[in-house]
């Protein structure tokens, strides 16, 4: 007859945090800006198939790092339940606020539960406001709790390094180029060995001037080009326009096999974010 | 809230939102009643949607009346709706039901270009909606009937499209022009007769407007332009840049020149013989 053995709460808790820590710094990071316009994300992410920015609803944006199966689950869920309250309330029921909240208690939940293992992620869940003032940027951690960030956030492998030399440079009122320029460069700093070129960002943007209800849109490489002053091949055409996302990114999840960069461990599939570019 | 605790929310495996509500909140879809005997007296109904294709576009305009019976039940709905962004729809028929029904198809839409990181292609949207209609079978056996028309810009084809439906979910594809409501069958005539290949954004909304002022000089269900409250149809236009709703002042010009014209010939345009 087998015993469990016992082992005291604390230690559990720190486990368990410990093992989802690890996760996370294993990712390339993730900032999230207010700008004079609204809110950028600027992601560095060798896929372009695989997304760690996306729309959730008409002024609420979606950013994540770790693990990928596990936030692209949540990313669904948050998209569920944005859609269910908009169209059993009205659209300008769904808030930044309530998502985060949901976020907080489901992270929270599988975190103290025994029957999962931690989520191996962290969110940021960022909503425009009507004006400036009420721009919102959550950020969520994988043990459910979150922070309120009021200019800028950042996630992933080397956080703390990219927060402290975009604080340096960042105002709110910057323009897009400028806040561009402030996080790409904040996210190329931590790791002088590899080149963050455009095919390594994934770039988006919560903006106030679009007229669509849909504030949500992603910017194209020959966009980024433009906007970074990059010395370019001839393609110069601004932001796509239309729908949030081009329509040239058919593949999904289903297809880890598109990150150009195979990863040298054995676990490349189940592990689905990539690893840190050592 | 607590919902998102629901295990649902992370178990079903579907890109489409009906789909999933039908798992997870089944009493929040529209026509799930189980009703006995006829429903349709208890709902106004909308009447008549024109479209027509033109270079680089394709439009469609509604009036704006419901009708109870030989009541006016509303002088201003609107009955024409982006879709999304590539696309509109228009409905016909039993207007309680036709509206919820717009509003799911739209967050159906929406829901599925948020997820799948793609829009649905044209002819997707349009067999969607379809699924929409047949599913609503039951009500429309009971006197509810809803009958849409929808329209949009095909990207790969690059031209506008316009689709029409039975109320068994039956999708056919029409070329150049179309009407569905109960002054469609005069706004046909008048778009037949009217409607050429070349015309340009202007003349299809002027196009649309004339046929729908047709069908209200002899259907009694539509809605002839109010000038008096200035209440004018809404024309909707999609090209490959997006949607474009005609503002009150673009409507206004358009009508005012209409009824203009009719002062002195009261049967609107002339075609000619040959």
């Amino acid at each position: 007859m087998s015993m469990p053995i016992y082992v005291a709460p604390e230690q559990q808790m720190k486990d368990r945090a410990d093992f989802a820590r690890k996760g996370i710094a294993r990712g390339r990071s993730v900032a999230v800006l207010r700008y004079a316009d609204g809110i950028c994300f600027v992601a560095e992410n060798r896929s372009q198939a695989l997304h760690k920015v996306s729309e959730i609803y008409d002024r609420i944006g979606f950013a994540a790092v770790g693990r990928y199966n596990e936030f692209e689950n949540l990313r669904i869920v948050g998209i569920r339940h944005a859609d269910m309250r908009g169209y059993s309330y009205d659209r300008v029921d769904v808030t930044g606020r309530g998502l985060a909240n949901a976020y907080a208690q489901l992270l929270g939940t599988i975190f103290s539960s025994g029957a999962e293992k931690p989520y191996e992620v962290e969110l940021i869940v960022a909503e425009l406001g009507e004006t400036a003032e009420h721009d919102q940027i959550y950020r969520l951690t994988y043990d459910g709790s979150v922070g309120d960030e009021p200019h800028f956030a950042v996630m992933g492998g080397q956080a703390d390094q990219i927060a402290e030399s975009i604080r340096a440079h960042h105002r709110d009122d910057l323009s897009l180029a400028e806040v561009l320029k402030v996080a790409v460069e904040a996210l190329a700093a931590v790791n002088p060995s590899t080149e963050l070129g455009v095919e390594a960002l994934e770039v988006a943007l919560l903006d106030r001037t679009r007229h669509q209800p849909r504030k949500f849109r992603r910017l194209s490489a020959a966009a980024l080009h433009t906007l970074l002053d990059l010395p370019t091949a001839g393609t110069t055409t601004a932001a796509e326009p239309g729908t949030g996302e081009p329509a040239e990114q058919q593949g999904t999840a289903a297809e880890p096999a598109a990150e150009p960069e195979p990863t040298p461990g054995a676990d490349t599939a189940s592990n689905g974010d990539e690893p840190a570019g050592e | 809230m607590t919902e998102f605790l629901n295990p649902a929310f992370r178990e079903i495996a579907t890109s489409s939102f009906t789909e999933f509500l039908g798992k997870a909140a089944p009493e929040l879809l529209p026509g799930r009643l189980g009703l006995t005997g006829s429903a349709a007296e208890l709902t106004p109904h909308g009447t008549t949607i024109v479209a027509a294709t033109y270079p680089g576009g394709v439009m469609m305009a509604g009036d704006r009346r419901a009708t109870m019976g030989n009541v006016i039940a509303q002088r201003d709905i609107q009955k024409v709706y982006p879709a999304d962004e590539y696309s509109v729809v228009g409905i016909a028929g039993a207007a309680g039901l036709a509206v919820e029904m717009v509003r799911l198809f739209r967050v159906e839409l929406e829901h599925y270009e948020k997820i799948e990181g793609a829009p649905l292609s044209l002819d997707g949207k349009a067999n969607r909606l379809a699924g929409m209609i047949r599913g609503n079978l039951p009500m429309a056996m009971q006197g509810l009937t809803v009958i849409p028309l929808f329209a949009g810009w095909d990207a790969g084809r690059d031209q506008g499209r316009i689709f029409s439906y039975d109320a068994t979910g039956g999708r056919y594809e029409e070329t150049a022009f179309h009407s569905v409501g109960s002054g469609s069958v005069f706004a046909r005539g008048a778009l037949k007769k009217l409607y050429r290949h070349d015309l340009d954004a202007a003349g299809c909304a002027t196009v649309l407007v004339q046929a729908l002022y047709d069908a209200a000089d002899d259907d009694s269900a539509t809605g002839s332009p109010d000038l008096a409250r200035r209440i004018f149809p809404i024309v909707v236009a999609v090209t490959a840049e997006g949607n474009h709703r005609y503002d009150e002042v673009e409507t206004a010009e358009i009508v005012d020149r209409i009824v203009a014209a009719r002062r002195t010939r009261p049967d609107g345009p002339q075609a000619p013989l040959n």
